[in-house]
């Protein structure tokens, strides 16, 4: 059984990101890294790969140079091969572009099963999983709090607001974990060592069949009109809690915004 | 006028808050109509009508309760064919960011996901990078597909007739693969819905695992209950009342911080609330630079004081 499982690089949240002056995410301003939320979606495969037998996990970015950076991050944790889609055309693409992107990369490497974390942690839309599952027509398995193969048969359970439900579907078929999925293991010395003797394939648009002129910033199907810093907030009140002042304040604080 | 499709978020005919908001945004760009998904739109048809769609589509299918997802992709899809509308609104909630995502897909639009304003000429804002950064964005492919979050703005009446058209959809096989076998209903809390609430009071490793004070001041204040992260990985607060980067992203008149520290994975669900109390024992807790009142103490004393004066008051 092949696993893909879809990772990004992405600027550090605890970093200062910003914006570059085209609009898209400035990414020299903050250090990059593997997004957090794709951990868990290396964690899931990897551990299908633990309990089965003959499981290749492929760790399969889309982004510019620096993003080999996250493949190596999980070849590190244990998958077993990886591939970086890099070509200048994609810079700016929005979520339809990486999408079909990344479906036609998918649709190369011949999966059965694709894996993706819930959400990215610099765009955070949490929809390139269900718009690869809808242009591929693969059943798309989303928002998994945790993940289970068993034969063809790939299972999720979603954690609802009204209902925690179970979903099945046959493979192959996209799935997209959350953070409640379990924790993500650290690579160990010996994973780290391994990584660096693993298989990177670097693919571009041309081998995927991709015309260049549907992605990139200039076909992106929504333009960014304007960025602007959230303007620094102004310091509160700040109250110790001796004697009570600390309640009464708060007291005071909701009734002056008539919230009692 | 130009329709704008809002699809309805609705149980048993019961109109959820947000929609109202989507149709009181709707107005800005045209004649709003209203799409039910499932059973419901003959119950929920009065309501809508008061904040001004004059139509209300019905799309009934046995496979929206029986697969995930893209049977309602599908058959909006159709309905956008046939209405050709001037743009969708959806509510920011898992399924209907889903249906959108499908739905750009399927229609070759242009997707805008948790927008927090939406303007007459179809531009939006959205709030990223953990809520540092407001952006202003535009669709100029195909019909604007823009899912918008809770509380954005306030829902305004405009009362209308509103007449129930049905729709007929044909549901491929294709969209009939990732199948619900089992659906366990949670038991509602009694509390207003997390997103919707205008005061969300929530509770953080600081609780200790005891919720009890959270619960009875978001009582007392007729709030919602939140939970930071910590909080639901220790197994003190169910995951579905999480705020945060992986959690909900609230927006209320008024959040109260009780024990939580204020990592950045928490304030992306909560910077943008329009009043912020924190109440830390820690005074170098992150979550006081975003405060307008902070009060360093312990939650465990604070809260029930707090409650105890808001009863003493009412009665």
């Amino acid at each position: 059984m092949r696993i893909v499982v879809l990772v990004k690089y992405v600027p550090d949240a605890t970093g200062e990101r910003s914006f570059a002056a085209d609009g898209t995410v400035d990414r020299a301003a903050a250090d990059g890294l593997l997004s957090e939320l794709d951990e868990y979606a290396i964690e899931q495969a990897l551990q299908i790969a633990d309990e089965g037998d003959d499981v290749e996990v492929v760790a399969m970015t889309l982004g510019p140079d620096d993003a080999a950076d996250a493949i190596k991050r999980s070849l590190q944790m244990g998958a077993s091969a990886g591939i970086h889609i890099n070509d200048e055309a994609v810079h700016g693409s929005d979520s339809l572009a990486t999408s079909t992107v990344l479906a036609a990369a998918i649709a190369k490497a011949e999966p059965d099963l694709v894996v993706c974390g819930m959400a990215s942690t610099d765009g955070a839309m949490g929809v390139v999983p269900a718009m690869i599952a809808e242009r591929l027509g693969w059943p798309g398995l989303t928002f998994g709090a945790t993940l289970s193969v068993s034969g063809d048969t790939v299972s999720i359970r979603r954690d609802g607001d009204v209902a925690s439900q179970t979903i099945e579907a046959s493979l192959p078929a996209v799935v997209s974990v959350t953070d409640q999925s379990g924790e993500a293991r650290y690579p160990s010395m010996k994973g780290i060592l391994a990584a660096k003797k693993k298989p990177v394939q670097h693919w571009a648009l041309a081998d995927l069949g991709v015309e260049p002129a549907i992605v990139g910033l200039a076909a992106a199907s929504s333009t960014v009109l304007e960025t602007t810093p959230r303007p620094p907030k102004e310091a509160g009140r700040i109250v110790p809690d001796s004697d009570g002042a600390g309640s009464a304040a708060l007291v005071d604080f909701l009734s002056a915004g008539k919230y009692i | 006028m130009a329709e704008v499709l809002v699809v309805v978020e609705q149980l048993d005919g019961v109109v959820a808050k947000p929609t109202f908001e989507l149709l009181t945004l709707a107005r800005r760009l045209g004649d709003p109509v209203a799409v039910v998904l499932g059973a419901g739109a003959d119950e929920a048809a009065s309501a809508l009508g008061q904040y001004g769609a004059g139509t209300v589509i019905s799309v009934q299918d046995p496979a929206f309760e029986e697969f995930l997802v893209a049977p309602k992709a599908e058959a909006l899809a159709q309905v956008v064919q046939s209405v050709q509308p001037a743009a969708v609104l959806l509510t920011s909630t898992l399924e209907s960011k889903e249906i959108a995502a499908r739905l750009a897909v399927r229609v070759g639009s242009g997707l805008i996901t948790d927008a927090t304003d939406v303007r007459s000429d179809g531009s939006t804002t959205q709030t990223v990078f953990a809520g540092n950064w407001s952006v202003t964005a535009q669709v100029r492919t195909g019909v604007p597909v823009i899912t918008v979050k809770a509380n954005s703005t306030a829902a305004e009446a405009a009362p209308v007739d509103a007449a129930v058209r049905e729709l007929p959809v044909t549901i491929s096989e294709a969209s009939r693969t990732a199948r619900i076998i089992k659906s366990e209903p949670k038991k509602a809390s009694g509390r207003p819905e997390l997103t919707e609430a205008a005061i969300v009071v929530s509770g953080g490793r600081g609780t200790g695992g005891d919720f009890g004070p959270v619960e009875a001041l978001a009582d007392a204040l007729g709030a919602a209950v939140g939970a930071s992260r910590a909080a639901v990985d220790s197994g003190w607060y169910p995951h579905s009342y999480q705020v945060g980067q992986t959690g909900k992203t609230v927006s209320p008149q008024l959040y109260i911080a009780a024990g939580i520290s204020g990592a950045i994975q928490h304030r992306a669900g909560m910077q943008t609330s329009k009043a912020i109390v924190a109440i830390n024992k820690d005074p170098e807790a992150p979550i006081f630079a975003l405060a307008d009142l902070g009060v360093v103490g312990d939650l465990h004393t604070v809260l029930p004081a707090v409650t105890a004066e808001i009863t003493a008051r009412k009665s």
